[in-house]
């Protein structure tokens, strides 16, 4: 299961990728295997202010439906619009081509409240 | 030997040992004997033979050879042999929801062509798979509506049956929402009135096509009206009316739902009925209901599927966009082979036969000296008269004679004392018709 | 399959109406005209006939196929029901001339059915009182949750909550939602039923009730059923009966003996009204005596000289959730089949089912993972985990048992067992079949050991193999027409 080492990771399965004070969202390799072929996402608006592990998203498979949060707090400055059309792309290419919302953070000290690569990798093998 | 049970005495001996039980009673053990029924008192079977013969009394205490001129949605129209034979096939009414869908494409396909028929009907672009009745898909398209806007004030149009009005109240009551009702004028929405209570905080406006008292609209302006404020647009219609008359989807109108009782489906003292729902694509995930969709096969053969299911009930639970589970997928197959049955030149004839013989006896009506017909605004099938005293005693009467001769209006509208709603269908004869004025007439000189 | 569309031939007809009889010819006005035709099908009447018989040749149907679909109860339809239902004088009557003046007298027939079932079922379920408005079951759950709602307001009670258990059917929680509730799920415990522990840290004086199918999904009567009923009542909850379940306890039991408040019944379950590919259906829902006054209007009385009549004289009633009495044709056929079967009949449905149930559990069970191994009722719960561990999942063994001419049970629900084959095969089969059955699983069973991969492109002897339903979501297609003009 890949595992990017220098993201952050939700225990809802949500990663981050921060540069510059912006935060860049999408599920992991397990949430997009676990749902399955993906056929539609529920995207917010660009400008919407969200708090940490607020509801940002939901995506959905054939069989299942399931919400996506926001690792972190701040307002929505992108959106990737190509998920609209192609969503499966979050299954294809789940740490790049299919990355959810970009976030101008508010609260840096939230990342303590996040998991670095490592730990999500330990929190994967105590759930399986 | 009890009926429908094929176990024999020896089935139950072996499937008992084979469980390991001495009786049946072992296996409700778990039933504890405080938990037993306090009373069991039914009566005593009897054999199908007994059972049509009491049903053929019991029938007979239904008075209906009255000639029917009573429609208020709801309506007497001919249904064509192949539509009851074809509907009887314990193939398709035997089967379940098509979980399973390779072994269930005749009820999927036939679900695919009903949803197509619905929207070449009403000019919409999806259709789902049914809804109870016409009131229920009113209040369903409401929920829906309400859920795109994230809005809470509705606004309901004078004209929309109230029958339906009453069920959406009855199931708003306990949730958070404004409804405000706008006036009727002259048998058409007011205009003026809508334009006023529209605004930003609406999240629909809902309208009936013709509505209750028969009166056929363009509504495309109020539509114009909406769409500016970010409102939808809910549009009731009256399926054999769409013929002939201008379509929601001609409109422009968002959400459209009916009752599709009069798309082969008897009378049937109330139900089963059909609630239909066609709406735009893009509301397509908020609309409530099972969805039937186009796919292939591993082979690339065209098939159907249910789809969309994650907005429904058994995946999303408490977050879906209804509770409905069971629709009426029989009556959706029926009102198909109906349409089929009927075709392109068959629906335009039937609708012009409803429309001719409706104006037929308003004409005759006119003629009668204390009858006033509304004449301020066209209608289809259906038509308000006023009478010159009480129409619900002038009814009494008619009925005495035969005829069911129309809904008085006092039972929903105040200070409607003498008015009365007429539905005239194709079913109706020439002398049928004759008759009917002739009597009214009668009636009416009677009185003076 | 062809679609009745493209069978279609400009000039064909398929009904011919009436030539006019009266001497005008009306218009609408242009402004109000439909500006294009209505695309319907130009078809003959054979070309109908021959397209949804052969559409008909492509379902699994009681008719044609053993069907042990849990929770569903596909149980055999007696013919004789569709007779009566076809009767003219019932069929034709339209629904509002009971209303007119006097026009209770026309339809004496009719109300009389509503009257007795009004009876039959109270006695059958052990309730006060009857509607038979609600037009399926989760209709019926709605309607019931409403009479709750109406309750609790006029006792000035503030609820907020309504408890579900985890193996509920999604209705449930659907339903409280869309009535105002929010739900509190409460787990089920090792024995299949819901975990008394965590129920009594969910009750508090904002709990309206809690919905409870008993037998629950599991196929389990909840032995602790007085326990909960009286942990809800004790916080003046109300406890709903949800009558999925019903046919395992027909003369064994009755909710209302047992502290349920609200009931639903499926008329098209326990009483065996067709199911029609999925509706129309009817939930009848019942109440105890208290909760009477809030049942929706109009409700069936009977007068001193034994006319029925429409009674609105319910102040505090939910009000109108119908358009008119309910299902009066799905009604009807369920008086007709309980007058047929009588005391006797509908306590020998419950002892076969139940029978029928445990004899598949006990020959299954050595071949497939029993969550709950213990005497079922109605229905009982495999899971393929063991299977599934060679790569062979419960809807593989689905497909596979439809090549071999059986309808599936419902897989992966309830959603606590893991790979979940929900199996119900009512009191209508005969042991051979339940034999047969039993063969198939077991030969599934050698099969995922033998040769797991063979599953994979099963079913091969349907119309069509898997479809993609990945495709079906991402590329919605739902509608002929539409297909013409690209995307809007």
């Amino acid at each position: 299961m890949e595992i990017i080492d220098y993201f952050l990771y939700s225990k809802e399965h949500e990663w981050v990728s921060l540069e510059d004070g912006i935060a860049t969202i999408g599920i992991s390799e397990y949430a997009q295997a676990a749902l399955g072929d993906i056929t539609f996402i529920e995207l917010p608006s660009i400008d919407d202010e969200i708090d940490q592990f607020e509801q940002i998203a939901s995506v959905e498979s054939v069989k299942a439906a399931s919400d996506i949060f926001s690792p972190m707090s701040g307002k929505i400055v992108d959106i990737n619009g190509s998920l609209e059309n192609d969503p499966g792309l979050i299954n294809k290419s789940c740490y790049e081509k299919g990355w959810i919302i970009k976030i101008e953070i508010s609260e840096k000290d939230e990342k303590s409240n996040l998991m670095t690569a490592e730990e999500y990798r330990n929190f994967l093998n105590s759930v399986r | 030997m009890k009926p429908y049970i094929a176990n024999t005495v020896k089935d139950i001996k072996d499937m008992l040992q084979a469980i390991g039980v001495a009786t049946i009673d072992d296996l409700f053990k778990d039933i504890q004997p405080q938990q037993r029924p306090s009373s069991f008192n039914l009566p005593e079977g009897q054999s199908e033979f007994e059972v049509i013969q009491f049903f053929r009394e019991i029938a007979d205490h239904n008075r209906t050879h009255l000639i029917p001129f009573i429609g208020g949605g709801f309506y007497d129209h001919y249904i064509p042999a192949p539509v009851f034979s074809l509907i009887s096939r314990g193939e398709l009414s035997t089967a379940y929801t098509p979980y399973q869908p390779e072994c269930s494409q005749g009820t999927l396909q036939a679900l695919y062509e009903y949803q197509s028929l619905m929207c070449a009907l009403t000019g919409m672009e999806v259709s789902n798979a049914s809804l109870y009745d016409g009131g229920t898909a009113l209040y369903e398209a409401t929920m829906m509506a309400l859920r795109i806007t994230k809005r809470k004030k509705v606004l309901m149009d004078g004209g929309v049956s109230p029958i339906y009005r009453k069920i959406i109240q009855s199931y708003t009551r306990n949730l958070n929402y404004e409804f405000i009702q706008t006036p009727v004028v002259h048998g058409h929405s007011d205009r003026d009135a809508i334009q006023k209570l529209i605004d930003e905080d609406t999240a629909a406006i809902i309208l009936q096509n013709p509505n209750f008292f028969g009166t056929i609209d363009d509504h495309s302006d109020i539509v114009n009206m909406a769409h500016a404020k970010g409102v939808l647009v809910i549009q009731s219609v009256y399926p054999i009316a769409l013929g002939l008359v201008k379509t929601p989807g001609e409109m422009g109108v968002d959400i459209v739902t009916g009752e599709g009782q009069s798309l082969g489906l008897p009378l049937n003292f109330g139900g089963p009925y059909l609630g239909f729902m066609t709406t735009k694509k893009k509301y397509v995930r908020k609309m409530p209901g099972r969805v039937v969709g186009k796919t292939v096969d591993q082979s690339a053969r065209r098939c159907f599927v249910n789809t969309l299911q994650t907005r429904e009930q058994h995946i999303r639970r408490e977050k879906a966009t209804s509770n409905i589970c069971t629709n009426v997928a029989l009556c959706a197959v029926q009102s198909s082979i109906f349409m089929s049955l009927l075709g392109k030149e068959g629906l335009k004839q039937l609708a012009q036969l409803n429309l001719d013989k409706a104006e037929y006896c308003r004409q005759l009506l006119e003629g009668i000296k204390g009858v006033e017909v509304k004449r301020s605004s066209p209608t289809f099938n259906e038509f308000t008269i006023r009478l010159p005293s009480d129409s619900n005693r002038i009814c009494e009467e008619m009925i005495e004679e035969g005829f069911a001769p129309g809904i008085p209006l006092d039972r929903y509208y105040p200070d409607t004392a003498n008015y009365m709603l007429v539905a005239v269908t194709e079913k109706r004869t020439r002398t049928e018709i004759e008759q009917y004025v002739s009597l009214l007439k009668h009636i009416i000189e009677k009185q003076k | 399959m062809e679609l009745i569309f493209e069978k279609s031939v400009a000039g064909r007809r398929g009904y011919l109406l009436p030539k006019t009889d009266v001497p005008v010819s009306a218009s609408i006005p242009e402004q109000f005209q439909r500006k294009r035709d209505c695309p319907f099908p130009e078809v003959t009447e054979l070309d109908v006939v021959r397209h949804f018989t052969r559409l008909s040749h492509l379902n699994y149907s009681v008719d044609t196929h053993f069907y042990p679909l849990g929770s569903c109860t596909m149980k055999y339809n007696p013919k004789f029901t569709e007779q009566v239902a076809a009767m003219p004088q019932f069929c034709e009557v339209h629904p509002i001339l009971p209303q007119l003046k006097n026009g209770e007298l026309l339809t004496q027939g009719a109300l009389f059915v509503l009257y007795e079932m009004d009876k039959l079922l109270s006695e059958i379920t052990g309730m006060d009182a009857f509607t038979m408005q609600p037009l399926a079951g989760a209709h019926g759950e709605l309607t019931g949750v409403m009479i709750m709602a109406a309750y609790h307001k006029a006792q000035k009670n503030k609820k907020k909550y309504i408890i579900v258990p985890d193996a509920a059917h999604g209705t449930n929680p659907a339903t409280a939602a869309i009535a105002g509730y929010e739900t509190i799920s409460v787990k089920s415990n090792a024995t299949g039923v819901i975990d008394i522990d965590q129920l009594k840290q969910c009750i508090n004086d904002d709990v309206a009730g809690l919905m409870l199918t008993c037998p629950n999904t599991h196929g389990i009567f909840n032995m602790d059923i007085d326990k909960i009923t009286k942990m809800v009542h004790d916080v003046d909850g109300l406890m709903y009966y949800d009558g999925a379940n019903l046919n395992a306890i027909l003369g064994r039991c009755r909710p209302g003996d047992i502290g349920f408040d609200i009931v639903h019944v499926n008329l098209h379950k326990t009483f065996a009204t067709p199911h029609g590919g999925g509706g129309p259906g009817s939930g009848p829902v019942g109440v105890c005596e208290k909760l009477a006054p809030y049942l929706p209007i109009s409700r069936i009385c009977k007068r001193d000289n034994d006319t029925y009549f429409l009674n609105y004289d319910y102040p505090q009633s939910i009000g109108y959730i119908a358009s008119f009495y309910g299902n009066f044709g799905i009604v009807l056929r369920a008086y007709a089949y309980i007058l047929q079967l009588g005391k006797e009949g509908l306590m020998a449905i419950s002892d076969h089912s139940v029978l029928n149930a445990n004899y598949l559990r006990e020959q299954l069970k050595k071949y497939y993972h029993l969550p709950y191994d213990r005497i079922c009722m109605h229905e009982c719960v495999f899971s393929a985990v063991e299977q599934a561990q060679r790569g062979v999942h419960a809807i593989d063994i689905a497909k596979f048992l439809i090549d071999h001419d059986l309808h599936p049970p419902t897989v992966y629900f309830p959603l606590t067992v893991k790979e979940a084959l929900m199996i119900e095969p009512t009191e209508s089969e005969s042991k051979e079949t339940l034999d047969l059955f039993v063969d198939k699983m077991i030969q599934a069973d050698e099969l995922s050991r033998s040769n797991p991969a063979s599953f994979h492109d099963r079913p091969k002897t349907t119309c069509i193999s898997r479809p993609d339903e990945v495709k079906a979501a991402r590329e919605i297609n739902t509608n002929y027409f539409a297909e013409e003009k690209p995307d809007d």
